[in-house]
């Protein structure tokens, strides 16, 4: 049995622990933000936070995050209103949006790291989310809003 | 009742089936010898909205049933309480069509755009074309929006003004309401239901248009409808679609493209916990159109188990006829297949005769390779097989292809195929092929359960229906001031029309006529020619489809010309475009394809085009700033989709031969923006996908296998590999809507590899750039 906290509430699992924490969120707890992009941990599109940190949930298993707290973008903020989000609609980055929780994750795990991030500071931590639709320039701008900073 | 149809009736449209129409439109080219064309293209054209669209008839006896509710227009209804109903019939993909086409509805209806509820249509043929495809959601159904919305306006002034017993034009509509212009007194469309859904339905020319100075919504940023949704991780993808008791499958498909399940075992499949059954699916017949490729699915209680249970089947595979491909054979193939002459698809002048006289000529040969879409979500569906209908829910671009397909695969009507359109997670062109669609149906059929077939990313980037593959020739004649006098151009590329008249060699007409046969410049000597290559896999479009190869040889070899002439690419553009002019293809034995529009509505302009090419100089103070060194200014102007783009692109190198590129400026005329920042957000995204093209992107085949298989090895660009700053403008006009989401495109590939150019010294001609050693 594998207990963990999912966006604050305490979880109970008797399945395979080898899983990914991705497909149990998604299939197991019906929490869908998080998405499938790669499998790999290549593209970001899985991001949740595992303590306060960005992992990639496709590439962890259930059992390594056993005692752990973990935050889905459905937990990010009750209403939409974490300063990432705020930033999101703000500077209209999403095109088709699949990517975007991931990369607000991401984002919110830099921010809490690093509140006035610089410039390298930012491409590094945001260099692991993959964008198709080429939302970049505004995902940058949306980072340094959030965080205050000057774009 | 006709009182409750929708302006004149007109005659019905033949109605054309979508694959009918595709394949109609491969095998209809497949003798040509020269390309004379009077046949449409395919890409949204045939059901032209505004002649479908507001003939079609509207639930007249729900309206008479229920007067509190109304639905004066397939894509119009108000609830009881006001509520204005828009239905969206075109697919969101992150173009924000689902928000556009909406709020051109709204604006002309005088809607409060907060009451609006956007509805995602079924698939169906009443709204006319719903393949969200070749960049014309705007183009073709703006008009239909419009009429839409002021013909429900209308409505609600009349119904106001005989309740009031004043004249019509003692009123007007204002944000959901009608005021009386004397006595300031008002109705809101909820009092005024149950009159105006009772009243006759004006005439179009009793219409009277918001002019632009009235729009509330039009030419405004306007957010996308989902955006909230979006951010808060509740936006319901195709991916996110669950139906009660459905098996999760996953397929293993034959490894080269033509190759069938000799045998397998199943065993260890079987043994995994979670692991169901396992089910043969047969290989397409041909022509392969939106058909399954076949395999073997293992289906499941979860996606992990299904995934495991996959990795353990044992499948023997048939030989098929491409397992002896190979791209790097291609590659030879097709940059000998252009050195011969090919099919004249263009022919101005005497280019031979030219070449003979001219001072000096100068030739050069590009290669583009195969690409894959690679949307973020990768192909995945639910479909339920019940009592001989399917129900589907799936990401695709094109509704009534699934109908076809899965009708076709079924054997039912397609009218028993309810599609249900959930938000796409990326296109690109990938998701108006519904093969993976049909793969869940035929798995329900199998099974009896609802299915949804998951697509991993390895499947994605091996089972695609790639971007083309292509090789170009070029050949130009100058004066002995370096004035072109005569330009070859040959292109040789697997066609698309070979997905759907298997064997095919050359283009169909959409294919030809992106790039190869419309050169716009003032040149006596025109010669362009489509040499033969067949297809060893699936071919399909992919954004901006052949302009995306045919821009990168045309501009490329422009800025060849102008270095060979000592001037730079935009002067000696400007002086090859010569005067002013809508260019008359006719005359060179051509009927352009034009995306399937009308070349007086859409001509083919030179001023526009010289326009946006000036206007991004002056931004970027390109030809002025200093390139060399590693640092270096390059650009692009081209038509495609109707637009007029230029694009400058600067890019540093380093010492490591290390791409960047700091800064990209692109001026766009679209003609009428609808809803400016989405249409800005577009060229942003088509000059990332640009650099994914130019810099990074390659698939390619060794025996018949595709060696690429996740973002390890086939990469598209990251946030440090894109554009730091990309500058859109959007030129102001009055001219029809054209297109926007892949006219950007095509521009970034030369651009780049000519600032390349300027930077290093080093012309590009074979892409990706990352396989040239640029120091």
């Amino acid at each position: 049995m594998i207990e963990l906290k999912v966006n604050g509430q305490t979880r109970k699992f008797d399945g395979d622990g080898d899983m990914p924490l991705l497909w149990y969120l998604r299939e197991e707890l019906s929490l869908t933000g998080s998405k499938f992009g790669c499998g790999m941990g290549l593209c970001g599109a899985c991001t949740v936070h595992q303590n306060g940190e960005a992992i990639r949930s496709c590439v962890t298993p259930v059992k390594a995050v056993a005692g752990k707290h973990i935050t889905t973008i459905e937990g990010l903020s009750p209403n939409g209103t974490h300063p990432c989000q705020v930033a999101w609609e703000k500077h209209g980055v999403a095109q088709c949006g699949y990517c975007q929780a991931g990369q607000i994750m991401q984002a919110a795990a830099l921010l809490k790291k690093t509140p006035k991030p610089n410039d390298e500071q930012i491409d590094a931590a945001m260099n692991g989310n993959i964008c198709r639709c080429g939302t970049y320039t505004r995902i940058r701008a949306a980072v340094k809003s959030a965080a205050g900073v000057k774009a | 009742m006709s009182n409750y149809t929708y302006g004149e009736s007109r005659p019905a449209l033949e109605r054309v089936s979508e694959t009918t129409r595709l394949a109609q439109e491969a095998y209809a080219n497949y003798d040509q010898s020269v390309q004379m064309l009077d046949r449409r293209g395919f890409v949204g054209t045939v059901l032209s909205a505004s002649a479908l669209v507001l003939g079609v008839a509207v639930n007249p006896s729900e309206a008479t049933a229920a007067p509190t509710t109304w639905q004066p227009s397939v894509y119009l209804g108000f609830e009881a309480d006001g509520t204005v109903v828009i239905m969206a019939h075109r697919s969101e993909m992150g173009t924000s069509s689902r928000t556009t086409l909406p709020m051109m509805l709204a604006d002309e209806l005088e809607a409060d755009w907060k009451k609006v509820r956007v509805e995602q249509a079924l698939g169906d043929e009443k709204y006319g074309s719903q393949n969200t495809d070749g960049s014309c959601s705007v183009r073709d159904f703006g008009m239909a929006m419009h009429k839409a919305g002021a013909t429900a306006r209308t409505m609600f002034e009349r119904a106001a003004a005989q309740k009031w017993g004043v004249q019509p034009g003692d009123v007007a509509a204002d944000q959901g309401k009608v005021v009386n212009g004397k006595t300031k007194k008002s109705l809101t469309y909820a009092e005024l239901l149950p009159i105006a859904a009772k009243m006759e339905v004006p005439k179009e020319h009793e219409l009277r248009m918001k002019t632009p100075d009235q729009y509330k919504l039009i030419g405004k940023k306007v957010p996308m409808l989902d955006e909230h949704n979006i951010v808060m991780g509740k936006a319901t993808f195709g991916m996110d679609a669950k139906v009660p008791g459905m098996l999760v499958a996953m397929v293993e498909r034959p490894p080269v493209y033509g190759s069938k399940v000799k045998s397998f075992d199943n065993t260890a499949a079987l043994a995994v916990k979670g692991v169901q059954k396992t089910v043969e699916l047969p290989m397409f017949k041909q022509p392969h159109l939106f058909q399954q490729l076949g395999g073997v699915a293992v289906l499941g209680d979860s996606t992990w188990a299904v995934m495991q249970g996959r990795k353990k089947l044992k499948i023997d595979w048939e030989k098929s006829p491409n397992d002896s491909y190979n791209s790097a054979d291609e590659k030879k193939f097709l940059l000998d297949s252009v050195l011969k002459p090919g099919k004249v698809v263009r022919n101005r002048g005497d280019v031979d005769a030219a070449f003979a006289t001219s001072a000096k000529t100068h030739e050069a040969n590009y290669y583009a390779p195969l690409l894959s879409h690679a949307p973020m979500e990768p192909p995945v569906a639910v479909a339920e097989f019940k009592n001989g209908k399917v129900e589907t829910w799936c990401p695709t671009q094109n509704p009534q292809a699934v109908q076809e397909a899965v009708a076709a695969a079924m054997g039912i009507p397609k009218t028993d195929v309810i599609c249900h359109v959930t938000l796409l997670g990326g296109g690109f062109g990938r998701k108006s092929k519904p093969d993976y669609v049909v793969e869940a149906a035929l798995l329900s059929k199998a099974t009896g359960k609802p299915v949804k077939v998951i697509w991993t990313r390895e499947d994605d980037i091996k089972f695609d229906y790639y971007h083309t593959v292509s090789g170009m020739h070029m050949k130009a004649g100058m004066d002995a001031n370096g004035k072109l006098n005569s330009w070859l151009f040959r292109s040789a590329f697997p066609p698309i029309a070979s997905t759907f008249a298997p064997g095919m060699q050359y283009g169909a007409e959409f294919e030809v006529g992106m790039g190869l046969n419309e050169l716009p410049y003032d040149i006596p000597n025109i010669r362009g020619e489509n040499c033969p290559a067949p297809n060893h896999l699936r071919l399909g479009w992919m954004r901006a489809v052949a302009h995306v190869y045919h821009a990168f040889g045309i501009h490329s070899f422009l800025d060849e010309l102008a270095v060979l002439n000592n001037t730079n690419y935009a002067d000696y553009m400007l002086k090859s475009l010569g005067p002013n002019r809508n260019i008359d293809l006719s005359k060179d034995g051509v009927k352009p394809w034009n995306n399937g529009q009308p070349i007086s509505k859409f001509p083919i302009s030179t001023g526009r085009l010289r326009r946006v090419l000036e206007q991004v100089v002056e931004q970027s103070g390109y030809g002025k700033q200093k390139s060399g060194n590693g640092r270096g200014f390059g650009i692009a102007a081209h038509r495609s989709f109707l637009s007029y783009i230029a694009s400058v692109v600067e890019v540093e190198v380093d010492k490591n031969g290390k791409v960047t590129i700091p800064n990209v400026w692109t001026v766009a005329d679209c003609g009428t923006v609808v809803n400016p920042d989405r249409v800005v957000s577009q060229f942003e995204g088509a000059a990332v996908f640009g650099t994914s093209v130019a810099m990074l992107g390659e698939i390619s085949a060794a025996n018949g296998r595709i060696q690429q298989s996740n973002f390890n090895d086939y990469q598209v660009a990251r946030l440090t590999e894109s554009p730091r700053n990309i500058q859109v403008s959007i030129v102001p006009s009055k001219e029809p809507a054209a297109g926007v989401g892949e006219p950007g495109v095509p521009v970034i590939v030369p651009a780049i590899t000519n600032a390349i150019f300027a930077a290093t010294g080093k012309r590009v001609r074979d892409l990706p750039v990352r396989r040239t050693k640029l120091v």
